[in-house]
């Protein structure tokens, strides 16, 4: 009997999704390039100065895309987890593992260029407020993710344990989020949320929104690239990939 | 547009390290990231070549 629309479990098979990937990756990195483009070009041509911060408040258009993709990565990554632990897909760890790095560059990136608008700012590089701290935490949880992975031999077993890692660790995501609700932090709130009006002018929320789905468009350009060497790795010993390294 | 010159834009209001060292790292780490995917892929394909022509050796 055949269903009609996409076929989703025919490309749970790594074979499928390798082929897939590979036709689908280069147009994600298109996107990317041309939306941080556009995105740049809003930031710093047609952003105005900040009132408080001068010109140092640009920093604003890597620093939110970076810490909110470090958050966001590390969502569908547990949720991949969560699914390859209710269907027992291979797949599904290869997808987490693929996040993973990217997800970890994300969250040191937020913190390095966290620090450098920090320093001129606030007048220091780092203070162990509980949106800089759940967010280093959130660095730690990635590279614990990489550290057992690496340390299980057997792919599927250590898929398993990351996949456990990943979902207890997400309890850490809205602890970051809403940090600056619950605590008394130097960290300023949300600049933008779903129930008021943003707190700041449209060439800038245009320009961080734009950069925001640029780097989106990065990450999964990056994990699907990176998925593909995964894949490639496991399925080593498999006829397919004689073929199609051939 | 805010600048009036090509040396006011670098200098960002005084706040160049600030800016450009977080949009310098940002490109630096996202140009790294994908030539170690990139590197990975092409060592990858070699040793699944190297292993199909000669089977007998070991790769791994």
């Amino acid at each position: 009997m055949k269903t009609p629309g996409i076929q989703w479990f025919k490309y749970a098979s790594p074979q499928n999704f390798y082929f897939l990937a590979g036709k689908l990756w280069p147009w994600f990195a298109g996107l990317a390039a041309v939306l941080t483009l556009v995105g740049l070009w809003i930031a710093f041509f047609v952003a105005p100065t900040d009132a408080q911060q001068g010109q140092g408040y640009r920093i604003i258009f890597v620093h939110v895309p970076t810490s909110q993709m470090s958050m966001f990565i590390y969502i569908v990554m547990a949720g991949w987890a969560a699914i390859g632990l209710a269907f027992n897909t291979r797949l599904s760890g290869m997808m987490a593992s693929a996040l993973a790095p990217t997800g970890a560059l994300f969250a040191f990136l937020s913190l390095v260029t966290g620090s450098l608008w920090g320093k001129p700012m606030w007048g220091t590089w780092w203070v162990w407020d509980a949106r800089l701290t759940s967010e280093l935490i959130l660095l730690f949880l990635y590279l614990g993710f990489l550290a057992l992975q690496s340390s299980i031999d057997d792919p599927r077993r250590a898929d398993k344990a990351c996949a456990v890692l990943a979902l207890v660790g997400v309890v850490n995501v809205p602890i970051i989020y809403f940090s600056v609700v619950w605590w008394n932090t130097l960290h300023q709130g949300a600049s933008v949320s779903m129930t008021r009006a943003p707190s700041m002018a449209a060439p800038m929320l245009w320009g961080m929104l734009i950069m925001v789905v640029a780097f989106w468009m990065y990450a999964v350009a990056a994990a699907l690239a990176r998925v593909r060497n995964i894949i490639l790795e496991r399925e080593r010993h498999t006829e397919w990939v004689r073929h199609a390294v051939e | 547009m805010q600048w009036n010159s090509v040396s006011e834009f670098f200098a960002m209001g005084g706040y160049a390290f600030y800016v450009w060292g977080s949009f310098g790292a940002t490109a630096l780490v996202m140009a790294v990231e994908s030539l170690l995917i990139r590197g990975r892929r092409k060592q990858m394909q070699q040793s699944l070549r190297a292993e199909l022509h000669h089977p007998t050796e070991l790769h791994t």
